[in-house]
């Protein structure tokens, strides 16, 4: 049960070691492994209700996990007790989110500026130029002065991305950030993550894109019922699975 | 059986009320223009009943209103400056026991409760008479006697079931942003502190307006509890008006005027209410 993607056998920059995850008494991850480089980019797929959500908020800490161990970058993420600690963390990893759950009272420039001014404690004006190149990076460059209630699903997830990008995190979670899409603005959101992997991002994906997570990803892991069923380049993963769950899966979404 | 067709529809009317009540909630009860006439019709009343009983060699009742109301505006001064401090106050100590109310810590979380409940539901009369006796007269500071005169007194005790109310508001305007912002705003590093107010406050504040309103507008209406307990409000000043004028008739005109009076200035704060509710409810 674990994947490691190779890419010259670098240190990776995130390591998950049989992480047990409870709520209360159900028991949604039971032991999950694996590690991403530096760079890599990761597609967790599979049936809804795996576990693959939570599994992202345990890397950043929202979740605490109760077993194993989770590493980013210098950070033991099952070690860190306090709110600091957890926030140092969280400079580092940045995560988008389904909903896009921009701030509603703020516009999209602000929504992209705000965290580096006020947790960065960056200068407002460099922090400025680099919102706006962001948002043009997005595509959104007319958008500014535009609040989130005014903008499409598309834009919104996009001013999100900017908004993660302007932490200049190490590592990129994104939680099916096409889910609530409709299917014209899922590509102009893929594009965008496309783009950022190429860069050399470090991006851990949850998604239901199968299409995307083959051209995308360096690594597929395919998820079931709290665990990794199989791992593989997606060449693999995709064309010859080797387990049963996996292909039984893969013939219903593809 | 011969009673039972006429009561039917009455029955019905009640049922129906009741089946809608449980679908959209106890509709909270609005001043309208509508009461306005009422309250008109009611002073045309008094003031007719106090002209016919007068006879003829008393000064008109409307000339003796407008006499008096000099002292009865000054009283109605009175009225609002509680209410305006009462309201300041409250909102203030509210605002920090709502947000006691979500602490990580349990004690605090528990306190919180138990304050806010207690004075929620304890009677504004009650509180105000506690206020009034058992809090000193004065205080002495390094030696320097300070008076607390009753009208102060009388301002904590409507102080505290606005706090306790306000402390309810925020508190359910804060559980009323999706938690999904908290998560957000924690992933971008923001800290607690950060989160509640720079990202959940400015939210909940368009949320807060027309109960807070409503609020005031209950509180304004309540300042004339005050009288009871001594302070020299519109009503105390009205009573002791009638008491000069020793002139039974005029009871009714003289208090139908004060509600005027209450009425002229609650009912701008309800319409208002109003809009801000709708346009909020657009947003939403």
């Amino acid at each position: 049960m674990n994947a490691t993607v190779d890419k010259g056998g670098a240190e990776p920059i995130v390591e998950l070691r049989d992480v047990h995850q409870a709520f209360g008494s159900s028991e949604i991850i039971k032991g999950v492994s694996f590690s991403v480089p530096k760079g890599g980019v990761v597609c967790i797929i599979g049936p809804s209700g795996a576990g693959k959500s939570t599994l992202l908020r345990c890397i950043n800490g929202l979740v605490p996990i109760q077993k194993g161990t989770i590493r980013v970058a210098r950070f033991q993420v099952h070690a860190l007790k306090t709110d600091a600690e957890r926030i140092a963390l969280r400079k580092e990893v940045s995560m988008v989110f389904q909903q896009y759950n921009l701030f509603p009272h703020k516009t999209a420039l602000e929504n992209v500026m705000m965290a580096p001014i006020h947790v960065l404690r960056e200068d407002p004006k460099e922090v400025r130029e680099r919102a706006v190149a962001l948002m043009k990076k997005v595509g959104l460059e007319a958008k500014h002065a535009a609040y989130p209630g005014e903008l499409s699903g598309g834009q919104q997830q996009r001013v999100a991305i900017a908004r993660s990008l302007a932490m200049r995190p190490e590592v990129m979670l994104f939680d099916e950030v096409t889910a609530a899409l409709d299917p014209e603005t899922v590509k102009e959101v893929l594009n965008t993550i496309q783009e950022l992997a190429r860069e050399g991002m470090t991006c851990i994906l949850v998604t239901h894109e199968m299409r995307f997570a083959r051209e995308l990803a360096d690594e597929v892991i395919f998820t079931d019922d709290g665990k990794i069923v199989e791992t593989g380049p997606p060449a693999e993963l995709f064309d010859h699975p080797r387990e049963e769950r996996t292909r039984a899966f893969l013939s219903q979404v593809l | 059986m011969s009673a039972l067709p006429v009561l039917l529809p009455a029955a019905e009317r009640l049922a129906r009320a009741a089946e809608r009540e449980r679908e959209q909630g106890c509709a909270p009860f609005r001043l309208e223009a509508s009461h306005g006439v009422m309250l008109l019709a009611l002073f045309a009343v008094g003031c007719g009943i106090a002209q016919a009983q007068g006879g003829v060699d008393k000064p008109s009742t409307l000339e003796t209103l407008l006499k008096w109301t000099p002292v009865l505006a000054k009283g109605f001064a009175f009225n609002l400056a509680i209410s305006f401090l009462a309201m300041a106050i409250g909102t203030v100590a509210g605002f920090f026991l709502g947000a006691a109310r979500i602490s990580l810590m349990a004690p605090v979380r528990g306190g919180a409760w138990v304050t806010i409940n207690f004075f929620r539901n304890a009677p504004w009369l009650v509180l105000l008479f506690y206020c009034m006796l058992l809090l000193p007269f004065q205080v002495k500071v390094f030696g320097v006697t300070i008076p607390i005169p009753d009208w102060t007194k009388a301002t904590l005790g409507l102080a505290l079931p606005v706090m306790a109310n306000v402390a309810e508001i925020v508190r359910g305007a804060i559980q009323s942003i999706p938690t999904t912002q908290w998560e957000a705003a924690h992933s971008l590093a923001f800290n607690r502190r950060q989160t509640f107010w720079m990202i959940i406050i400015p939210q909940c504040v368009k949320r807060m307006l027309p109960p807070w309103m409503n609020l005031y507008a209950i509180l304004t209406m309540s300042t004339v509890l005050v009288s009871i307990v001594g302070v020299n409000d519109m009503m105390s000043q009205t009573q002791r008006v009638l008491s000069a004028e020793s002139r039974p008739e005029l009871l009714l005109a003289f208090y139908s005027y004060v509600l005027l009076w209450f009425f002229a200035y609650c009912y701008p704060i309800a319409r208002w209410t109003v809009r801000l509710e709708a346009r909020y409810a657009v947003r939403q």
